[in-house]
């Protein structure tokens, strides 16, 4: 096990991780999944939020398995490498409305991280403005962090607090598995068009988000903490594994005939240059704010985290916000309020940056 | 110089950045360091040796110490 253990934090090891997830989202796309979003956690939960009618945009409606495997994968290898660890109480309510705006942030782009990293392997120009975004909200987060920004300590939780999140999941795939009808036409919602329409087949998606949640677990893969590393310590050990993502991506996409270089027309994607950027700033600073990119938080709830969990709800809330207020942009380009909320965005998160540095003395 | 540092319940990225502090702060010496999550004993133990530094461990009810020293 300690053998393991210690390939897993290995730079072979977090490599691995980037080759898992860069090889099997493509595929992922070519069994059903949309174009460039074989894996995406933001839109994937933006999906979930659609499913349970917490907005109606009936395109975007699914339960994706995929998020339920990422949080019960990472339980598994948690409770194997006993690494479980219910704890919280660690700022959650900012906690909950960095979610919410970096998801406001990331549907104005249209994708999380590691979207604009598949979106990059696919040939969207476009996500070269959200990465560069991206990594313009991470150096903002790093300042703060260099400042002595701090959410204050978690303290370790009951065990009851740690397994939420898990049981929540389980709840939805079994939601997913039944499709229960809880009024005539849902929820549980199914989009029959448009993107929500597009899937690989339920298990093929749950297994692949089972395998990514255990070694994203394992090799602490996230690719906020990847930009962040590189500029606050010169440390490219989690890069290395963003890099391998990439790299795989391209090879697979090539292979399997899903390149298409450009920026107009790009799948599920706007070529509005200045709120790709400021979209996915929003969506960099606040997860620089809260220690992780979307899946990492994810995989911290299934660990235990009840603060990440707590970021995930903020999320999922965030995307039913986003779609029912017009601030999501479609391939049309940002939402009619989706500018405004970057900005209303950017100020909340830089006043929780400047507010939250007195606790670091202590 | 001897430095202790109580990072248990810090999320990521702050006990490597409070080691960093710590590092840059007494150059040689002996930094002990709590944390209580895997996670950041291996982000922590990374840091320390990059920066040269030896990193032995011990573990205490699932917190870890780890003792950092450069001669």
């Amino acid at each position: 096990m300690s053998n393991l253990t210690s390939f897993f934090a290995s730079r072979w090891g977090i490599i691995s991780a980037g080759i898992f997830i860069g090889v099997l989202a493509p595929i992922l796309q070519k069994l059903g999944n949309p174009a460039n979003m074989g894996i995406c956690v933001a839109c994937m939960e933006r999906d979930i939020a659609g499913a349970l009618g917490l907005h109606r945009a009936d395109v975007v409606q699914y339960l994706r398995p995929e998020i339920m495997g990422f949080v019960l994968g990472s339980l598994i290898a948690a409770m194997m490498f006993r690494e479980f660890k219910p704890r919280t109480g660690s700022a959650p309510i900012i906690r909950f409305f960095l979610g919410f705006f970096a998801m406001v942030g990331a549907l104005v782009f249209l994708g999380c991280p590691w979207r604009a990293l598949l979106r990059l392997a696919g040939g969207d120009g476009n996500a070269i403005l959200g990465l560069a975004g991206l990594a313009f909200g991470i150096w903002i987060g790093v300042l703060f962090l260099r400042g002595g920004y701090n959410l204050g300590r978690s303290t370790p939780a009951q065990a009851a607090s740690g397994w939420i999140m898990p049981v929540v999941m389980i709840v939805l795939l079994l939601f997913a598995l039944f499709e229960p009808q809880f009024a005539p036409g849902g929820p549980i919602f199914k989009s029959t068009k448009g993107p929500g329409a597009a899937h690989a087949p339920l298990i093929i998606s749950l297994l692949v988000g089972l395998g990514v949640g255990f070694l994203a677990q394992r090799t602490r893969f996230c690719t906020m903490g990847a930009i962040r590393d590189v500029i606050l310590m010169r440390d490219f050990h989690l890069f290395s594994g963003i890099l391998a993502l990439v790299v795989s991506a391209v090879i697979i996409n090539l292979i399997l005939g899903q390149l298409k270089a450009g920026f107009a027309n790009q799948p599920i994607a706007h070529d509005n240059h200045l709120w790709n950027f400021f979209g996915m700033t929003l969506a960099g600073l606040a997860f620089a704010l809260a220690g992780g990119c979307p899946g990492r938080q994810l995989i911290l709830s299934g660990e235990g985290d009840g603060d990440a969990a707590v970021f995930v709800v903020g999320m999922i809330v965030g995307a039913g916000f986003a779609h029912n207020f017009a601030l999501a942009s479609s391939a049309k380009g940002p939402g009619a309020f989706g500018p405004a909320a970057v900005i209303v965005g950017l100020i909340f998160c830089l006043l929780i940056g400047f507010a939250m540095r007195e606790r670091s003395k202590s | 110089m001897k430095e202790r540092i109580d990072a248990r319940g810090l999320s990521c990225p702050q006990p490597v950045v409070l080691a960093k502090k710590a590092m840059d702060k007494i150059g040689k010496g002996m930094i002990e360091i709590l944390v209580d999550t895997v996670t950041s004993r291996e982000n922590v133990t990374r840091l320390a040796r990059s920066a040269g530094y030896q990193v032995s461990m011990e573990e205490k009810e699932g917190e870890f110490v780890l003792k950092l020293e450069k001669s």
